[in-house]
């Protein structure tokens, strides 16, 4: 079965749909028709120039540009964990944790996946490494950025605790165990709502558009449950590496806590 | 502890950061200093700069050994801070105890006015002076040779007051060293051998 092709004009009749939500905030008062129109111009354009990237890509088949291409996404997801949070570890902290774990956590469930399950020949052909790519990265994202807010969060709310701890003679990992287990635990929360809902309450993307592809929906169901599995070990990974590499920051070599290197955003240092 | 032994327990020259200091300052087995002074004049500043949890420099030797040559914890379990406000990281009293911690605090809570089955209380259900009381037995239960006591019995009454420094006194004559922040003048008179001031991050003898 082949996939049926959308023309322009398909897609232009579905535009009316946006112009009807456009009628709607107007009548409504809503005040959102402007960010409407451009949230979907955005989205046209974005989508349209990645279909011609993706294109390119795929025809030179070269390994070096489809790397490009991944550390590009990679940076864009590392720049968006350390955006996040409230709160910000100095000299640039919170950038260096945030693509630390975004790149490591992707890397490894990426190979993992194209070494194993998914065997395209060769290894890095970009029609399987990027949008395999695109989703755990998503999907780190996700992980790594809750986790990073909580944990940064969480070490302000609790220094109390934390230090009564230390002055005890815990070691500093040891007094950092709750904000830990609790930024970790915030992190994988979606995932496992994600997997529970999965197939019940919504039919999940890529199996959606397998479907439509053409694959039979038994096949669609494979790939989706490999690909939950490879989300829950990149959020999984993604959230824990960026706990650690933000916990090693907040300390010294006395196994202090080291709230001066962190600022709240738009205010001063935090203490 | 040997009480008969002779020296500093705890000796500091040049302590100081960008904010306290510098400080100089010997304490004997068995002696008490008191530090009193307006608040944010660097009191407890100078008890965490001790205890190595703000990053300080100049020198801190325990019993002669220096600083530098203890793993941080091991510091601090030898030289322990008390903070005003304890601070409590479960809901659960007891999972703030050892087993070993549990069983003296057990044994010494109804010393200071305590009831033993605190210890399995929720802390949320603690008023201040329990808590104050609690977060000073976890403190001792490690039994360090070096006590730094943030206004140990700030929000107690007189009679727990009283109680508390009798704890303290038993803890000084079998040769631990206090350094103790206090407001009143009246416990710096009882308990201090010698008295200081804070003012403008240094130490004035008072």
């Amino acid at each position: 079965m082949t996939p049926i092709l959308l023309t322009w004009p398909d897609i232009a009749i579905a535009a009316s749909l946006i112009v009807l939500d456009g009628v709607l905030s107007l009548a409504l008062r809503l005040t959102l028709h402007r960010q409407l129109v451009w949230a979907a111009t955005r989205m046209v354009v974005q989508l349209v120039l990645i279909g011609f990237v993706l294109r390119a890509v795929f025809a030179l088949g070269s390994p070096l540009a489809t790397l490009g291409v991944v550390l590009v996404m990679t940076a864009i997801a590392g720049r968006e964990v350390a955006a996040r949070p409230q709160h910000r570890l100095g000299r640039l902290g919170n950038y260096a944790v945030g693509a630390g774990a975004v790149s490591l956590a992707t890397f490894l469930t990426l190979m993992l996946a194209l070494t194993t399950a998914i065997r395209p020949s060769p290894w890095y052909d970009p029609r399987y490494a990027i949008p395999l790519a695109g989703i755990v990265l998503g999907n780190v994202m996700n992980g790594a950025s809750l986790a990073l807010d909580s944990l940064l969060g969480g070490v302000v709310r609790e220094r109390a605790a934390i230090e009564a701890q230390l002055a005890l003679g815990a070691t500093f990992l040891q007094a950092m165990r709750g904000p830990i287990r609790e930024s970790v635990r915030r992190a994988l929360l979606p995932l496992i709502n994600q997997m529970s809902a999965a197939g019940i309450i919504t039919l999940p993307g890529i199996m959606t558009g397998q479907i439509l592809a053409g694959m039979d929906p038994m096949e669609a169901a494979k790939y989706q449950i490999l690909l939950m599995f490879l989300l829950a070990g990149g959020s999984g990974l993604g959230s824990v590496i960026v706990v650690y590499l933000a916990a090693r920051r907040l300390t010294d070599d006395r196994q202090r806590l080291r709230l001066d290197r962190l600022t709240a955003r738009g205010k001063g240092p935090v203490r | 502890m040997n009480p008969a032994q002779s020296g500093d327990r705890l000796r500091l020259a040049g302590l100081r950061s960008s904010l306290a200091g510098p400080f100089d300052l010997s304490v004997e087995a068995g002696e008490c200093i008191a530090i009193s002074g307006a608040s944010g004049s660097g009191k407890s500043l100078f008890l965490r700069m001790i205890a190595d949890l703000d990053p300080a420099q100049g020198q801190a030797w325990l019993d002669g050994r220096p600083r530098a040559g203890f793993p941080a914890p091991e510091w601090r379990r030898q030289v322990v801070y008390n903070a005003a406000e304890p601070g409590w990281w479960s809901d659960q009293v007891a999972d703030h105890f050892s087993a070993v911690a549990a069983a003296f605090a057990r044994g010494a809570a109804p010393r200071i006015g305590l009831a033993p089955e605190l210890l399995d209380a929720q802390v949320a259900r603690l008023s201040t002076g329990e808590r104050q009381r609690l977060g000073l037995l976890r403190a001792l239960a490690l039994d360090s040779p070096v006590l730094l006591l943030d206004e140990p019995t700030g929000a107690l009454d007189e009679d727990s007051t009283a109680r508390v420094e009798a704890v303290l006194r038993e803890r000084l004559e079998a040769g631990v060293a206090i350094v103790m922040v206090t407001h009143s003048p009246a416990q710096a008179e009882r308990l201090g051998r010698r008295r200081f001031r804070m003012q403008d991050g240094g130490l004035v003898a008072a």
